[in-house]
């Protein structure tokens, strides 16, 4: 390796593992190094993890992967981060330590929480201020929640001695000096999933601040998604921090999904879809949400919809770990290979409520069509059968709300290297399935905006330049079976509506109801 | 040579025998094969079914090579999760070649494409994922036959088909052939599976130095190849990169 070869470094701090992976010039992935981080299940609905732990990642990978080329700091030219989205720590600004282990945005703790605040008015309370309803799912009911439990955990809050984060604003803080003088800023992207920032003009509410109880001596400072924040004083001292978007941004950035129209969709733990919208804010009538894309220093803020699935990857790891009927995730394929379909059997992971386009909190998962027929490969197809439903069902959402149908859809994460999953995709949406030369679009996203920040690439047309179509899956024929099997998936569906206890139980709830919105199903939720 | 040890020998053999065939094989006739006294191929027969090398057919008595034996080099490593641990760096060795890439893994006497990469020009090409390739006119059949011993002897034992006028199906010219892959660490093939088209490929190994799949770049004679009809250099050192980065990856 020659010693002009610089890089630029992208931390993927994601829901079950950290990244830190370098990417040259060309925006080729030149050394990864990751780890795993522990899930903990204190009580069921509850998912959180150790911030301190991650933050240890963040300073084991950086280094192994600088190290896997020999690389100094001084060829680091810049260093972006993406992280898992909505994702609540909160620390104690003088000692570093966590308060609480971090809430997890699957976590569904908050349900309550977000009933009392949607009160008589609904769930869209909000929306017109930071385009989400209130759901379990986003930091700032999260963060409300912690200041509950403790009358003087608030007054700490209140009096600046605690400091609240998403997962870039607690590895840009620690990064930079921590208690020593760390920097405490988020950016619009990651702002944006807390429902505390208003996405018009892109500064904390401090109506929605004072309705959840959140004081804004906690907020860290906003700004945008790619500018210099800071430079490294430990880990690998003297890198500029130039990017932070939450990982799903940072996807559509690495997709360079630069154009209003243009959407991509990630496959990982779960999947979402996100489409650019450009400058302008639009709001969904399907079920998707409306949330920030980016914003590149000073240049105007860039906007997207965003279906999200909640369960997809996390289904194939409880069909290896909760059932063990395969060793490792790729293997699942391999098992679905010995059957040619699912042999009318349904799985619907609704594990904690349904997200996009239903938004059935209350809803609970489902096999459905088991015969005495069905073997363990049927079932591996009905697992990766549910994430290409799921796409279709938040696709056609999203078709319907933009006016335009897809013409193909770009894709991205771990679970692309599945073959089969990738045709089934094809099949189910009637559109190519394309897949860029990286697959590691999070990171790549962050490394991009991170470079874009140092001038190390000079505008977005030379990143377009440097996409490539790695794969593509075309639709096969017989779309006429396909639409039936639809059909029967949209009846699966409906067989998860309404099993939680504390959920709505109307019979004859009409299938049509989430086509109206994220507040048509969780409203009803709220009125309990 | 000193010290071997008869009955880990005579086990060799049996399991060798049994496998040799594509039914399973009755305890009369490994004895006859192997002219060993029913007594002792017995014991070493339940032995190995102990073991897990060897399993038995519950109702014909039959014996046959166990799946955990199949299994133990790896070398029938789940391609699902080839494909999952190559991919990044399958797409990287595409994006610095500049042309398409393609892992294969050796299915019976053929190389199953078990991914692929396009050529990063954004032109019109077709996925190859589960397409077969004959192990003796590809650059990645070369490499994983260069490395599996038993399917060296069969294939140089058989009748190979001649695809090009290029294709070598000569044994004494394929076995000096598959010494040099061993040697080099990489096999070329040009010309010789379809005209016009030239690959370079390099064994991943796993743990133990296992190999347990071929990576290769492929593209045009044109692009690949000199003027002189050798693969560039530069192709040659960027699979054989690429490939003991990805050996990392699959030894961890």
């Amino acid at each position: 390796m020659s010693p002009a070869e610089r890089y630029v470094a992208a931390i993927d701090q994601g829901t079950t593992s950290t990244r830190c992976i370098l990417f040259d010039n060309a925006g080729r992935l030149a050394a990864v190094a990751q780890r795993e981080h522990r899930q903990i299940y204190p009580r069921p609905g509850w998912v959180e993890h150790d911030a301190r732990e991650i933050w240890q990642n963040v300073a084991r990978v950086l280094p192994e992967a600088m190290a896997d080329l020999g690389a100094t700091a001084e060829q680091v030219v810049a260093l972006g981060i993406a992280n898992q989205r909505e994702t609540t720590v909160l620390w104690d600004r003088r000692t570093g330590e966590p308060v609480a282990n971090a809430i997890v945005w699957q976590d569904i703790r908050t349900q309550e929480t977000v009933e009392r605040l949607a009160g008589d008015v609904g769930v869209d309370r909000f929306v017109d201020v930071c385009g989400l309803p209130l759901l379990t799912y986003f930091s700032g009911p999260k963060l409300s929640w912690l200041l509950d439990q403790d009358p003087a955990l608030r007054e700490r809050a209140k009096t600046g001695e605690l400091l609240f984060g998403t997962m870039e604003t607690w590895l840009m803080w620690n990064l930079t000096g921590g208690p020593d003088g760390g920097i405490h800023v988020t950016d619009v992207t990651n702002a944006s999933r807390t429902m505390l920032m208003d996405l018009r003009s892109l500064k904390w509410s401090p109506t929605v601040c004072e309705a959840m109880g959140v004081p804004l001596a906690l907020l860290p400072e906003i700004r945008s998604s790619s500018e210099v924040y800071g430079t490294t004083t430990t880990v690998v001292p003297g890198v500029r921090i130039a990017a932070a978007m939450g990982d799903q941004q940072a996807a559509l950035f690495g997709q360079t999904c630069f154009s209003p129209g243009e959407a991509k969709c990630t496959y990982g733990t779960g999947s979402f879809v996100l489409l650019n919208t450009g400058s302008e804010l639009s709001r969904s009538s399907h079920g998707m949400l409306s949330t920030v894309a980016y914003k590149l220093g000073d240049e105007p803020v860039q906007y997207a919809l965003e279906g999200a699935i909640a369960v997809t990857g996390s289904l194939v790891q409880w069909f290896r770990d909760n059932l063990g009927l395969i060793g490792t995730a790729p293997e699942i394929e391999t098992l679905a290979l010995t059957v040619v379909d699912s042999g009318g059997c349904y799985i619907v992971p609704a594990f904690s409520g349904l997200f996009a386009p239903h938004w059935r909190p209350e809803a609970r998962g489902v096999v459905v069509g088991l015969t005495s027929y069905i073997t363990r490969g049927h079932l591996a197809r009905a697992v990766l059968e549910a994430t290409a439903w799921q796409t279709r069902d938040v696709v056609d959402a999203m078709n319907a709300d933009s006016g335009v149908a897809l013409t193909a859809l770009r894709v991205d994460g771990g679970m692309t290297s599945n073959n089969l999953l990738m045709q089934t995709i094809a099949d189910v949406l009637g559109v190519p399935v394309v897949r860029p030369m990286v697959s590691e679009t999070v990171s790549l996203g962050a490394a991009y905006a991170a470079g874009l920040a140092v001038g190390w690439w000079p505008d977005l047309q030379g990143l377009r330049r440097n996409w490539h179509r790695a794969g593509r899956w075309l639709p096969a024929e017989g779309s006429g079976r396909r639409e039936a099997d639809y059909a029967d998936w949209g009846r699966a569906v409906q067989h998860t509506f309404g099993w939680a206890r504390s959920g709505p139980v109307s019979p004859g709830d009409d299938p049509q109801r989430g086509r109206r919105g994220p507040s048509s199903g969780a409203g009803v939720q709220a009125g309990r | 040579m000193t010290g071997t040890i008869q009955s880990i020998e005579r086990a060799a053999a049996v399991l060798r025998v049994l496998s040799s065939g594509t039914r399973g094989l009755t305890l009369l006739e490994v004895s006859a094969a192997l002219g060993l006294a029913k007594g002792t191929a017995h014991g070493i027969l339940r032995t190995l079914v102990e073991v897990g090398f060897v399993g038995q057919d519950s109702t014909t008595g039959r014996y046959d090579v166990g799946v955990r034996l199949a299994s133990l080099g790896g070398s029938r490593m789940d391609a699902s999760t080839v494909r999952s641990l190559a991919l990044n760096w399958a797409d990287t060795l595409a994006s610095r070649a500049g042309e398409s890439v393609r892992l294969g893994v050796l299915r019976g006497l053929q190389v199953e494409v078990v991914h692929h990469v396009f050529r990063p020009d954004d032109s019109e090409q077709d996925m190859h994922t589960g397409l077969l390739l004959p192990v003796h006119a590809s650059a990645m059949g070369k490499v994983l036959l260069a490395h599996d011993p038993a399917a060296q002897a069969t294939v140089l034992a058989g009748h190979q088909e001649l695809r090009t006028h290029r294709t070598v199906i000569d044994p004494g010219a394929m076995a000096r052939h598959l010494e040099a892959v061993r040697r080099d660490g990489t096999a070329t093939e040009v010309e010789e599976l379809v005209i016009g088209q030239a690959a370079v490929a390099a064994p991943v190994r796993g743990r133990g130095g296992i190999v347990l799949a071929a990576v290769e770049v492929s593209g045009g004679v044109e692009r690949i190849c000199d003027a002189r009809g050798q693969v560039l250099t530069r192709f040659v050192t960027q699979v054989r990169e690429v490939a003991r980065t990805m050996s990392r990856e699959f030894a961890a």
